[in-house]
Parts: C-alpha cells; structure tokens; sequence
C-alpha cells in the first residue's frame, strides 16, 4: 500500500516535471504552403516538401501566396492571429470566425471624442456605398484599443447609439497583449496618453475574404472610393 | 522513499538545467522619469522589473527555433516575418559564416521576438522600460545630461556592423547591463506605439508634440536627439520586419511579494 502511494507520488511528480518543461505556449501551425525557391531558379515550380532547390541548393521556402487547398489560409492572412476576442454580444470569437467575409477593420476606443466619431462615420460612409446584394458578403468590425473599458456591454451600447445594431457590424475587445499585436499586424499604432485618451493612427483596413489585407486608407474623412471599390471587387 | 528522492532531484536538475540555459538577469529598480515624448503628465513611472544582462545570442535563438521550428526562415508565415527573417543563416539551423554564436541576434521580427521572449516565460520590455534602463552610463541611473553618455551614443549610430560584435562588448551600466547602446537596436513591445508615420502628420490627434520640430529635432541637447532617433526608429517600423541591426532582450516582471 504505502509502495503504491509512493508509486502515484512520483507519477504526479513526472507530470510536474513535463508540465514544467512545456508551460511555454505553443500554437503548432502545420505548413499548409507550397515549398519553391527562393530564387525562382525553376521559375513558379512549387514542392510539396521543404527540401533544397535541385538547380541553387538553397532551402526552398514557402511560396507566398501558396494554399493547397481552399479551406487553408494563406501565409499573410490575418486569421493566422491566434488571439481570442469578445465580441458585443459576449461571445468569444477568434478572427478564423470570421472568414468568408470581406472585412472593413478599424481600431478605435469608445470614449473617444475627436477622432474615433469620424473614424465611424467613415465607416459608415463606406458601408453605404456597398451595393445591397454585396452587404451580406461584408462585415465592418471595430476592434477596441481600450480593452479595459470597453467590455462588450459597452460595445453593445456604443453600437446601439450609433446605429450599428445589426449583424454587419463587429465589435471586439480583447486582451492588452493581444490588441498590440493586432495593431502590429496591421501596422496601427497607438499609445495611451491618459486614464482615458489614447492617440492612435486613422486607418481603415479593407481584407479579402481569406484574410489578407488589400487596401488601407489612411487619413479622416479622405476620399474612399479606392476602399469601396476594393470591397467591392473582393466581395464579388 | 529512494524512488522520491530521486526523482526529486531529477526535478530540482531540470530546473537547475533550465536556470543555466536562460541568460542571466539583474534588476531595475523602477522609479519615473520624463521620456522624450510621451502621456499628458510628463513623468512616466516605471516599475521594478528584472531585465537580461545581454541582448539575445545567435546561439539561444538558433536554439529557440530548433525547438520551435514555427519560426524556422523556411516555415515562418510571412505576416510574421518577412523575407529577410535570419537572412544571414546558411540555412534553416545554421548560423551565417561571420556570425559568432554570441553575437547578438539580429534580422528578427517582432513577432519572433516577442515569442521568444513568452518561451523564456519573459515578455519584451515596453519603450519606457527600455528607455528607462537604457539611460544608465556606468555609474548614473540617469546620465541623459552627461556630455560623454550622449557622445557615445551619437557616435555608435555612426558606426556600421557592430551587430557583429560580441555581447558584453560595450559598457556594463549602472544596473549591470551590457550592450543598451553601442551593439544593436532592440525590439520593444509596444514599439508601434510611437505614431510618426505619414498620417500621424496629417492628422492622428493630439500627438504633435514628437513631430513639430520644436519639441524634438529644434531640442537644445544632444540627449534628445539620440531618443529622437530611436523613437523615429520605432514608428518607422513594422512588426514582420526583420532588420540587420535589430535585435532583442527580454524582462521579466517582479511579483509584489518578492519585492
């Protein structure tokens, strides 16, 4: 008895010892691309294995718009985020879920009263100009740079206030870390400069339906007519 | 009993193994100070956080990607790291001809940065801590107004390939950290959070202060701009570029209790 005791002892020990040794998070991604060289020595030539250019002898590596398949995304696709969202209805989301649509992207904070209030009306100039048939096909998401504040309830709120209810518009908040890296794969920048202000960069970022970005428009209340017409060209 | 005892020590091994591997760490002591730029009340504070003595090795990275091959050149996904990510190797694992294992890494993305660092159970250190340790010489916390502190640095700038060069290879400040200046730049966690691309001129609210040359290029000293640079630096950036002269270290956050 007391031998088996020691047994299970140990047994939890070795579990702790493994736990130990892999506590750093790891999200695995398979390849999913096509492998070519790097110097397009054999032109557009692409393997299904990483292994040495026949012709240079270099590494191949992964052709950059390479998908196998259509359910795979590609390499600058922004669903390869691993980073886990809430959105105004409370519900937790990851950027994947929202595959299959064209994505219009802006980061802003609720308590915002200069900038963020035109940011929002040129969403929704956009949103405006996209053809009815098309409107199914696009979702215009507003990610917080003020996660601490802007909890879904409040994300709710701001959406009803400004007349965004309905289910062609995201709202997501999520953790500080995550939101940096967010901003940092759409090159946004933005810096808390008070408890309550943050300054923040005035782009709109338009993604295909695989998540990859085709168009920023930069600047408030600039012409969008390259932003809808990207839109629209993705959402066809 | 004996079984315990030994697997005991096996465990106390493996973290006296795992201790050796990660690189040596000293203390900041937190405090505030005023940065170049940055919130509406001019003093920033920064807490008390342990920070590597030096930055990144080839080596530890080299090792790092061997065991996290995600971040092997030939795999890593091109939002993450583009095309010049480890530029310099031979090849996936293979460190470039003129590369010493402790020379620091360079030619690494912020991603690949960041993840490192969380892999080292550390992060990377904010701007403010960052220019916070960084503004030590040898023997004051804050040399910022010392003619000498600000030269050296101007001149580092001016220098081509120190990336080259050995950790340890310049000063070892008043925390006891090598290589802030005179070796590579570094990667920091929220270096998108300097807004001087070409919007933020036209019309990103209220952060004109870092732009309009009185505040910075027309500054009266030369410590302004050497910060200058560095936050230029910084906001002309994206986090998949990999750079050689960029490099990385990590801090690691001090509970309260074990303060």
């Amino acid at each position: 008895m007391k031998n088996y005791n020691l047994k299970k002892i140990n047994i939890a020990l070795l579990i702790l010892i493994t736990v130990v040794s892999f506590s750093c998070k790891e999200t695995s991604q398979k390849d999913t691309g096509l492998y070519q060289c790097p110097m397009l020595c054999e032109g557009d030539k692409t393997y299904a294995k990483q292994q040495q250019c026949p012709v240079c002898h270099m590494d191949l590596t992964l052709a950059s718009n390479s998908v196998k398949n259509e359910g795979e995304i590609p390499e600058m696709s922004i669903f390869n985020l691993p980073s886990k969202w809430k959105n105004q209805n409370n519900d937790t989301i990851t950027l994947m879920d929202l595959k299959g649509d064209v994505l219009v992207m802006v980061m802003i904070y609720t308590s915002c009263t200069s900038a963020c209030p035109r940011l929002v009306s040129d969403m929704r100039s956009i949103e405006k100009q996209i053809p009815d048939k098309q409107k199914n096909n696009v979702k215009l998401v507003f990610v917080s740079i003020d996660p601490l504040t802007d909890t879904p309830t409040r994300l709710k709120e701001f959406a009803k206030d400004n007349q965004m209810n309905n289910e062609q518009f995201v709202f997501l908040t999520g953790s500080i870390e995550d939101t940096r890296e967010f901003a940092a794969a759409l090159a946004v920048s933005y810096k808390q400069i008070s408890p309550i202000d943050f300054s923040h960069s005035n782009i709109i970022s338009v993604f295909n339906t695989a998540g990859v970005m085709v168009h920023q428009q930069e600047g408030l209340g600039v012409n969008n007519a390259e932003a809808v017409a990207q839109i629209i060209k993705a959402s066809k | 009993m004996k079984t315990i005892g030994l697997t005991l020590s096996i465990l106390f091994l493996s973290f006296w193994i795992a201790e050796a591997q990660v690189s040596p760490m000293v203390t900041i002591k937190g405090g505030e100070y005023i940065p170049l730029y940055g919130s509406d009340s001019t003093t920033v504070k920064v807490s008390t956080l342990k920070m590597d003595v030096y930055p990144v090795t080839n080596q530890q990275f080299l090792d790092f990607v061997k065991e996290y091959p995600r971040w092997k050149r030939s795999i890593v996904k091109g939002l993450f790291a583009d095309k010049n990510y480890l530029a310099t190797w031979q090849n996936d694992t293979i460190l470039g001809h003129n590369f010493a294992k402790d020379a620091p890494i360079t030619n690494v993305s912020w991603f690949a940065a960041k993840s490192y660092c969380e892999c080292q159970n550390k992060r990377l250190p904010t701007i403010d801590e960052w220019e916070y340790a960084a503004m030590a010489d040898e023997e004051l916390p804050d040399a910022r107004q010392k003619k000498t502190y600000n030269q050296y640095i101007l001149s580092w700038y001016e220098t081509p390939k120190t990336n080259t060069n050995k950790i340890g290879s310049t000063f070892k400040n008043y925390w006891g950290v090598y290589d802030l200046h005179g070796l590579v730049w570094e990667w920091t966690g929220d270096f998108n959070s300097v807004l001087i691309s070409g919007e933020s001129r036209k019309d990103v609210d209220k952060d004109s202060n870092l732009f309009c040359g009185t505040a910075a290029i027309g500054a009266t000293d030369l410590m302004n701009y050497a910060a200058f640079m560095r936050y230029a630096f910084r906001g002309s950036i994206k986090a998949n570029y990999a750079m050689r002269n960029l490099g990385f270290r990590c801090v690691k956050e001090i509970s309260d209790e074990k303060l």
